[in-house]
């Protein structure tokens, strides 16, 4: 798929928490099985920090790179599995925080992982079909995991933000996108529930690997490109080693994804996870440069993007803040201040 | 009421807006409607960088009614670099962090929610900025 104009990406902007938590600590507390410290890390929101705040953050940083008047955006679209408030948007406080309203369109999408690129190419086609000349989307979640369950080892948090635009005006262009969803129970939480549940013989393979690897081909047919065509390729990343292999099956070399896994450092962000490995590679690519981005949601399905880097980059990533700035900020906590900052100790 | 309160004062609260005298470009945050300077009732709304430097800081322990589970936390009068001061929470800092002339930025962060049903309220508090 993809519009009858050109359109591509004019700013974008990330956010990571500043606390950290060693998955080796939070192994002592629960399993005490002796796990070696300082090999994978994760994101936690500071007590004062919730998806809204990383969603303003990571918008915030895309608007300084893309230097626009926020009132020409016309959507402000995040997705989350993590909101706030059950009932009221995250989009509409994020949008009034940047200056967009109230001439926008301001709504959150849910998808498990995979509703910031969900809402990307809902992006593309409004301002593909000129109804609007800057759009912002994006990703941002604070992870929850039951205490002790092997998904709190990975619970991170973060977020990413994009704002598309004409393509002449793009720090990167829009080649094609395409999807793959199929109706399959690989991941889930029931309304009311705090904390989700993972269908055991439904992930990896049926779901995480089956998607991608079909929207990532039926991409590369369309475009009649192949894995060495791209200079970078960001997948989801649930974890450190599925993104590699998904890449090894579809022919990608190794050094061409590895940089853009941010899972051990800072944890699975959920629908941050595949767009800040997409702004990180932007971050470092040079004009000329094709990027892959291949997002994966439970429910299920997976969203694939080619994007040409344009010369504009140079100058625009200039007015941003590089994901790698925040990468380096952090402070090491141990469990019982994450428990603390996660609320997960009541005191009524 | 709280709700009310909060409504009004979002602008201010997430996006720093203040007032520009149109006669004699004085800067002031919060809104007024009358400017101290000149006494112009000509005031603009003005949005305001959020840039600043930390003028005085302390260390709260002892937090007023609904900050508690902040505490220790730091406050601060932050001088922006348009010239209004502002007193505001820090955020995101150790002690070691902290330290008069210290350049800092705003952030949006939760101030407040009201217990586990009621409205959570974002707004301004300042940070170091990022080390490149
Ligand atoms: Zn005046």
């Amino acid at each position: 798929m993809k519009p009858t104009r050109a359109v591509g990406v004019i700013g974008y902007g990330g956010y990571i928490p500043r606390y950290r938590i060693d998955a080796a600590e939070v192994d002592r507390v629960w399993r005490g099985s002796g796990k070696k410290e300082g090999r994978s890390f994760k994101a936690v929101p500071g007590p004062d920090e919730d998806t809204t705040t990383i969603a303003i953050q990571a918008a915030r940083n895309a608007m300084d790179m893309a230097s626009i008047d926020p009132e020409e955006l016309r959507a402000v679209w995040f997705g989350t599995e993590s909101k706030p408030y059950a009932v009221k948007p995250t989009s509409t406080i994020v949008a009034d925080a940047i200056g967009a309203l109230p001439h926008a369109n301001a709504a959150d999408w849910e998808f498990a992982c995979k509703p910031g690129t969900e809402a990307m190419q809902a992006a593309i086609g409004m301002v593909g079909s000129d109804m609007a000349r800057y759009a912002m989307c994006g990703g941002a979640d604070t992870a929850q995991a039951k205490p002790g369950d092997v998904l709190e080892y990975t619970t991170g948090a973060g977020g990413a933000a994009f704002i598309l635009g004409p393509g002449q005006e793009s720090v990167a262009v829009l080649q094609a996108s395409t999807s793959y969803v199929t109706n399959t129970t690989d991941f889930f939480r029931r309304e009311g529930q705090e904390y989700p549940n993972h269908g055991q013989r439904f992930t990896g393979e049926p779901a995480y690997f089956h998607h991608i690897r079909s929207s990532v081909t039926t991409l590369m047919e369309e475009i009649g490109a192949g894995p060495g065509d791209f200079t970078f390729a960001v997948f989801h990343q649930p974890n450190s080693q599925f993104p590699l292999r998904v890449a090894a099956e579809l022919g990608f070399a190794r050094d061409r994804v590895e940089p853009f896994v941010l899972t051990n450092l800072v944890g699975n962000t959920y629908s941050g996870a595949a767009m800040l490995g997409f702004a990180k590679a932007l971050d470092v690519a040079s004009p000329g440069d094709r990027i892959l981005l291949a997002s994966y949601g439970s429910g299920a399905g997976s969203d694939a993007f080619s994007y040409e880097v344009t010369d504009k980059i140079i100058e625009v990533r200039k007015r941003g803040v590089p994901i790698e700035r925040y990468l380096k900020r952090k402070k090491l906590v141990d469990y019982a201040m994450y428990a603390r900052y996660r609320g997960k100790l009541r005191r009524n | 009421m709280h709700f009310a309160r909060s409504w009004r004062q979002q602008s201010s609260n997430l996006r720093l807006v203040g007032s520009r005298c149109a006669s004699c470009d004085a800067i002031f945050f919060p809104e007024r409607i009358r400017c101290t300077g000149c006494g112009s009732s000509e005031l603009k709304d003005y949005r305001l960088s959020g840039r600043g430097t930390i003028s005085t800081v302390t260390r709260v322990f002892e937090a007023p009614r609904g900050f508690e589970s902040q505490v220790p936390y730091f406050a601060a009068l932050v001088e922006l670099e348009e010239g209004p001061i502002i007193c505001a929470m820090l955020t995101d800092v150790d002690q070691e962090d902290v330290s008069v002339g210290k350049k800092v930025s705003m952030v949006t962060r939760r101030i407040l929610a009201h217990g586990d049903d009621g409205p959570i309220i974002y707004a301004y508090k300042f940070t170091p900025e990022l080390e490149g």
